[in-house]
């Protein structure tokens, strides 16, 4: 996972003084830890070096303080001591991702900035700290400061809109063709449809969001409910298919039973069947879902890619989704977001093995041989 | 929130309704006997369905409509001179007063004319939702009370709600016809606006392919080639190095797991095979995109040949990992089928056991096989978020795996990421793009699914 290297450094804090929350949250916490950081290298005073002395720290420093502050006033006038996160090119120097013997012109740190991280390590000021704010904070430009939440709370609606349209859907259909539908051309080409339905790609399914959803019904882009309904379409028939499976799993001999006694055809299958085969059908919900949580291509077509700092509130606000998260974060330019992306991997990861557990135990729960 | 407060109001009202029928049902045949002692629960059904549903059609198709109208009154409203712009700048006006409305940022400072509109708008869309709340409030109660009124010992309850649960069942499977309508109207459509402005043999048959439209007309490039060609090879060639690799390993484990493996081995290699097929393909394309090709550059370095960093070798070699478990779980399938009957006749007259797995299993088996790989091709041509995070944009004729290539997937999905007009011949190319891919993947899926079936026929 990620670490990030966070400098421990004393801090004079002291705006007006006056207490006023208005005015403390609007200090300059910039000069404060420009001051900081002055102090710690009082031979820096060239206005060029004081900036490239600046970019050491992420550019979140000053938020952390101001949050600091605004949470105990009672600080202002004190030293304080604060974990500020490093930039994430100062990040990857710590970690040995680039090579300070490399050329200057290769490498994204100067002579200088190495030179300063190597003081501060030899004053002990440098520490290695897991980095919280991948499980806190939206998408940024600036690696040390993104997070997956924002994309994590885009993929809850969109799943959840995709659970509520596909799953209802796929069972009816399943139910009506294997136990309701006539033996007849038309039921043959449901059937024959469903199957390439599931085999056609899944960014087909994004163009026909984009033609259909957005285009014709005017839906807003980059939103879950547009997000879920492309999903929602793209696992139909695969649900469809695993719970036709489990009908046809319960044996004929459980209907002849129940129509025996008097139930109609309704009662029979909705008393009998389908409590029967609910496992199997939960099963192919589940890995239906999995296989939605992990989907991407459609995802770019209707805008899902969109840079979303904000966490989206529901299922009509510009969102993206962990898959798409993933995506960005590997295609930027910044070396240390690659640790973000296969952090948010292996997060994705543990929500797919999880499913799909959950859908191999179901079935070995409620197996039965007839 | 006023919508989701009516939504709740409707729910509660049908559960209302269940209860209501049902005590009905039960009061009314007390001391007789009737239909309605046997299932009561019928009649409430009956009630709440009738309570909610002609209420959720209006309130869906009120939704469905609100901003039509509402656009046509506003725009009734507006003074005449507004009302003879030009279809786009009133469409920015329109979205002026309804970003007002709703007290958001403006494009422009907003003048009194525009606060009045914006008044207007709020006025006409709270009578919409104060009207839209009656009528669904009085259709619910209408609903009700009818329905209550018909609940008697010799009214079929049962019967009523079972047609209506047929034909939600109906409903739902003709979901799946409508997607395919959905899916080839949108792609014949948007196509056919697109070979208006580049004929069809350019477009299959260019060698050409440099989509990007130029901004002014003296600029290099400025027409734009869409001959997809390149594209078709670059795809061919990424799914011909996938199934090198996925198919002698898939169809070799498939075996090994059909015959040789003990059933202990089998239980757990079959979920973890599972799991596999299970990963996102953007972890694929992670992976290949950071680990596999710069692999492959340094080892082709090392070999003194030039693997470019985004060489369609990565790309397919990463996919064909993909593909295995698909393939193997196909291919297994398949093996098991065959009749135990035709391996015990081969052991019978003294084979071994590798000779009844080559000369009698594999060919037995060989048609579904195949239809396994063709399967296994289409999903290799239609795979997107690898092509796209480990092939290249470059769009080159050449069937040398070691260069970039680009494919018929990546190009859809970097044409039409981000903001785009609706009449470029570069975003409408993605729409023919797709259409050849559906129509490829659609000819490659019904061979494959034509002879598994008619070999599983063959055995069953």
């Amino acid at each position: 996972m990620i670490q990030l290297d966070v400098t421990l450094y004393p801090q004079e804090i002291d705006p007006a003084g006056k207490r006023d929350p208005q005015a403390i949250s609007t200090a300059d916490y910039q000069k404060l830890i420009r001051d900081a950081l002055d102090d710690l290298f009082p031979d820096v005073t060239d206005r060029r070096e004081r900036r490239e002395l600046m970019a050491l720290l992420s550019p979140g420093a000053t938020d952390l303080l101001r949050a600091k502050v605004m949470a105990d006033p009672s600080l202002i006038g004190q030293r304080v001591i604060i974990d500020v996160p490093f930039s994430d090119d100062l990040d990857q120097l710590a970690k040995g991702r680039i090579d300070a013997e490399s050329e200057t012109a290769t490498r994204r740190v100067t002579d200088k900035q190495i030179e300063w991280f190597q003081r501060l390590e030899q004053r002990g000021l440098v520490r290695q700290a897991f980095n919280t704010t991948l499980f806190t904070a939206g998408d940024s430009r600036s690696p040390e400061l993104a997070g997956i939440w924002g994309s994590l709370v885009g993929t809850f609606w969109t799943m959840l809109i995709t659970m509520a349209i596909a799953f209802p859907l796929a069972i009816g259909a399943a139910i009506y063709l294997e136990e309701f539908a006539p033996k007849n051309r038309w039921t043959a080409m449901i059937e024959v449809n469903i199957n390439n339905l599931a085999a056609v790609p899944s960014i087909v399914f994004g163009l026909l969001g984009l033609a259909v959803f957005l285009n014709f019904f005017g839906l807003p882009r980059s939103a879950p409910l547009v997000g879920g309904l492309v999903l929602a379409l793209m696992t139909l028939p695969i649900i469809i298919i695993a719970s036709r499976a489990a009908l046809k799993a319960v044996p004929p001999s459980i209907r002849e039973a129940a129509l025996g006694v008097g139930a109609s055809q309704v009662q029979t299958v909705f008393h009998h069947v389908v409590p029967l085969a609910m496992p199997g059908m939960l099963t192919g919900a589940i890995l239906g879902m999995a296989h939605a949580l992990g989907e991407t291509a459609p995802l770019l077509m209707i805008g899902m890619v969109a840079f979303i700092v904000d966490i989206p509130g529901g299922p009509l606000d510009p969102a993206t989704v962990m898959p798409v998260q993933i995506y960005l974060w590997a295609d930027a330019p910044e070396r240390a977001f690659v640790e973000r992306s296969s952090a948010a991997i292996v997060i994705l990861l543990g929500f797919l093995i999880l499913m799909n557990l959950i859908a191999v135990m179901l079935r070995k729960r409620f197996e039965r041989k007839w | 929130m006023q919508l989701l407060i009516l939504v709740l109001t409707l729910i509660v009202l049908s559960v209302i309704g269940f209860y209501l029928g049902r005590s009905r049902a039960v009061a009314t045949s007390a001391g007789r006997t009737g239909h309605c002692i046997r299932s009561p629960g019928y009649y409430g059904w009956y009630v709440a369905l009738w309570c909610a549903l002609p209420a959720l059609l209006v309130f869906v198709g009120w939704l469905a409509f609100e901003p039509e109208i509402l656009r046509a009154i506003l725009i009734d409203s507006l003074p005449q001179s507004a009302r003879e712009l030009p279809p786009e700048r009133l469409s920015l006006l329109l979205n002026d007063v309804r970003s007002l409305a709703s007290g958001n940022v403006l494009s422009r400072a907003a003048d009194p004319e525009l606060q009045a509109a914006a008044e207007r708008y709020i006025g006409t869309l709270r009578i919409s939702r104060w009207a839209l709340f009656a009528a669904v409030l009085a259709l619910a109660i209408g609903g009700l009370l009818w329905a209550r009124s018909r609940v008697a010992p010799r009214f079929r309850a049962r019967n009523r709600v079972e047609q209506v649960i047929t034909v939600f069942l109906i409903a739902s499977s003709i979901v799946a016809i409508l997607t395919t309508v959905g899916i080839v109207l949108s792609l014949v459509f948007e196509a056919a606006r697109f070979f208006v402005r580049v004929p069809l043999g350019d477009f299959l048959f260019g060698l050409q392919w440099s989509p990007q439209m130029a901004l002014r007309s003296d600029q290099v490039g400025a027409a734009g080639a869409f001959g997809a060609v390149p594209l078709f090879v670059g795809t061919l060639l990424i799914a011909f190095i996938a199934m090198c690799v996925a198919m002698p390993v898939g169809l070799l484990s498939a075996i090994y797991m059909a015959e040789y493996a003990h059933p202990k081995f089998r239980a757990v290699a079959k979920p973890l095979l599972e799991i596999l097929a299970g990963i996102p393909t953007v972890v694929y394309g992670f992976f290949a995109a950071l680990t596999v090709a710069p692999f492959f550059r340094n080892t082709g370095a090392e070999l003194g040949l030039s693997i470019s960093s985004e060489s369609a070798l990565a790309a397919g070699v990463v996919m064909g990992i993909m593909i295995i478990p698909f393939v193997s779980s196909l291919s297994d399938d398949v093996i098991t089928a065959v009749p135990q009957s035709m391996r015990e006749g081969s052991y019978g007259l003294g084979a071994t056991q590798s000779e009844t797995i080559r000369r009698v299993i594999i060919p037995a088996a060989l048609p579904g096989i195949i239809g396994g790989f063709l399967l296994a091709i289409s999903r290799a041509i239609g795979e997107t978020m690898i092509v796209v995070m480990a092939a290249g944009l470059a769009a080159n004729l050449t069937a040398n795996p070691f260069e970039a290539v680009t494919t018929v997937t990546v190009q859809i999905a970097t044409l039409l990421v981000g903001d785009q007009e609706f009449d470029s011949p570069k975003t409408l190319a993605a729409f023919a793009l797709g259409l050849v891919l559906f129509c490829v993947t659609l000819v490659l899926n019904i061979i494959a699914l034509r002879i598994v079936t008619k070999y599983r026929e063959q055995y069953e």
